[in-house]
């Protein structure tokens, strides 16, 4: 789409033409079948990782390759071109589970667990969801009690993207009963004693991603694996959740641009009463519509990329871009269900998956109703 | 070790074609243009001959100014320098192609020239075989695999042939084509890419390097193959034979 290149330099071309050449060489021809297994192979890992793909958005410092906003929502677009949300998202797990990490600039856990992940050695998950609070953090239950040189864990979370078979698991726990300043990180280890996966859900869509119920019973966490200060975990949350609703964005934005795509080669082929079905004025109307919702999210994605790069405050825009990404994503895919006929409702057509996959946008990182709230708030 | 890599931009092989309004050329609307994947094979094997004996690998391009994406891809991926020459698609053909890559090869005396064995667009497969004619130089189209001697001054190069393999010995200076299972390119990654933007690419006019750009083909006209027709199902084997034999003549 040229019309948006004003946004881009070539590097931005680059590695969405980089991402995507991965991502159809080494994610498209398997969709359908990790998609049916609801996995995908531990080693795409590291062949992300050798592809530079793993790291895009992180800085080259800690292992990284580099980039910033608009970088990590380009990869996004390329590597969704893989088909899958689950493989896109499965891969980029360590997009939530390192930053606090990093933040917390301690050269030991970085080298301990941020390199191995950047690498695709290692599996990271972030663990903040329970199940009993979600977008209500401070009602965290999982609780750390220090004792001496460490920290014992119980409790349980839910609906951990990656979490079956995460290495290492950045934690949101409660070290004090302040419902906000109570809330710590802890980068525990899922080999620890007492981690256990108590269950690996079965999803709606993404579902080439594993996702776990995980419980950590009397865990003992040596408190080097604290990150920053105790009680600095909010803070560090309300910050990366720009990067994560950023993501969701690009996510619904690339979902939906797919979706239209996919349609258009569609509707050029099918025929009925003798002509393509692409030729009736109903369906020409109709993609019509869907192509400008793809092409406004587009410009609001990209905007609030390039803003949140320049250091802008984007807190209300970013909220309102990935609501408009999870409508877009769903009134887009569902058109595109439509317009595919009984082939749009088989599960090894590509827009089906999309369809499945785009239910989770105004759900996960941050739902509709929460983003509204923030966005009401500051208006 | 000098290798001169040429790359070409090609329509995406994915996109619907549509003939322009006088079909003599595809209507380019909402056509996006890729690299031609022979040229990354031959920028993977030129990047890896000059990983090996030391030297420089200069990215090579014709083309209006979108084309620098392509020749700084090649330097991301680890090309050290790049070089535009500014002509239009349509002026173009595998002739002109080659005589500006010759006049290229006279300023930069490199001792290897490499090229993808063809374009996926236009399928010409001609401009290796015409620049190794213009330089007089050895060529060794379609490698699939290339060692270097050891006083750097030949390659052995194994070509896919018909029915085979066949192994050639070329003395350097030469022409190389590139197939697809010469090597598996690698991915531009970001850092690379972040350098790249720094590499220079120098733009040369076609004028300047002294080249005549007059072509020698031009397309008159082209065509869209025929509307499939629908197949039919024939009752029996005997049915089948009779139309075999009386409507196809195959038998």
């Amino acid at each position: 789409m040229q019309f948006l290149d004003n946004f881009l330099d070539e590097t931005h071309h680059m590695v969405r033409a980089t991402c995507r050449r991965f991502a159809e060489t080494e994610i498209a021809p398997h969709a359908y079948e990790w998609e049916e297994a609801e996995e995908f192979p531990r080693a795409l890992y590291n062949t992300a990782a050798e592809a530079g793909v793993l790291g895009v958005g992180f800085p080259e410092e800690v292992g990284g390759s580099g980039g910033s906003y608009l970088h990590a929502v380009m990869a996004i677009e390329g590597l969704m071109r893989g088909g899958s949300t689950g493989v896109t998202v499965g891969l980029g797990t360590a997009g939530i589970a390192l930053p606090a990490i990093i933040q917390s600039g301690s050269a030991e856990l970085i080298d301990r667990f941020v390199r191995p992940a950047l690498a695709g050695e290692t599996v990271s998950a972030l663990c903040i969801t329970e199940p009993g609070a979600g977008s209500d953090v401070a009602g965290i239950q999982t609780r750390a009690i220090r004792e001496g040189d460490s920290y014992r864990v119980n409790g349980s979370k839910m609906f951990i993207t990656s979490g079956v078979r995460a290495d290492i698991l950045t934690t949101l726990v409660r070290t004090s009963d302040d419902p906000h300043l109570g809330l710590s990180f802890l980068v525990i280890e899922s080999a620890s004693p007492g981690v256990s996966v108590s269950r690996s859900l079965k999803k709606t869509g993404w579902r080439a991603s594993d996702t776990a119920e995980i419980a950590f019973d009397d865990v003992v966490v040596p408190a080097d694996q604290l990150v920053g200060p105790e009680g600095s975990a909010f803070v560090t949350l309300m910050k990366n959740f720009q990067m994560e609703r950023l993501a969701l964005a690009a996510y619904g934005m690339a979902t939906a641009e797919i979706a239209l795509e996919e349609t258009k080669k569609y509707v050029a082929e099918r025929k009925a009463f003798d002509r393509p079905i692409g030729s009736f004025q109903v369906t020409r109307h109709k993609i019509a519509d869907m192509a400008t919702q793809v092409v406004a999210l587009k410009t609001l994605v990209y905007q609030v990329a390039k803003r949140m790069e320049e250091g802008f405050d984007a807190t209300t825009e970013v909220s309102m871009a990935k609501n408009l990404a999870a409508e877009t994503a769903i009134a887009v895919t569902y058109e595109a269900v439509q317009l595919h006929g009984g082939m749009g409702y088989m599960r090894e057509t590509l827009v089906e998956r999309l369809s499945r996959d785009a239910r989770l946008l105004p759900i996960g990182g941050g739902t509709q109703e929460i983003m509204k709230e923030i966005i009401s708030r500051r208006l | 070790m000098k290798i001169l890599v040429a790359v070409k931009r090609v329509t995406d092989p994915d996109a619907r074609i549509r003939l322009n309004a006088d079909a003599t050329g595809i209507d380019m609307t909402g056509v996006e243009y890729k690299v031609n994947p022979f040229c990354e094979n031959a920028v993977e094997g030129a990047l890896q001959l000059r990983d090996a004996a030391g030297g420089e690998v200069v990215v090579v391009s014709i083309g209006p100014e979108e084309v620098d994406t392509y020749i700084r891809t090649g330097l991301a991926m680890g090309g050290d320098r790049g070089i535009r020459v500014p002509l239009e698609d349509e002026n173009l053909d595998s002739d002109v192609v080659a005589r500006v890559l010759a006049a290229l090869v006279a300023k930069e005396e490199p001792e290897l020239v490499m090229l993808g064995k063809q374009a996926i667009d236009g399928d010409n497969n001609q401009v290796a075989q015409l620049l190794a004619g213009y330089l007089g130089w050895p060529q060794a189209c379609f490698a699939s695999e290339i060692a270097l001697s050891d006083d750097q001054q030949s390659a052995e190069v194994t070509r896919e042939v018909d029915g085979g393999l066949e192994v050639l010995n070329v003395g350097l200076p030469a022409v190389i084509s590139a197939d697809l299972r010469l090597n598996e390119p690698r991915y531009a990654s970001l850092p690379g890419i972040m350098k790249a933007k720094r590499k220079t690419i120098d733009v040369y006019e076609a004028a300047d390097l002294g080249v005549d750009t007059t072509v020698k083909v031009r397309v008159l006209k082209l065509e869209s193959p025929p509307e499939r027709a629908a197949g039919i199902k024939v009752d029996s084997v005997d049915d089948l034979l009779g139309k075999l034999r009386n409507e196809a003549k195959a038998l």
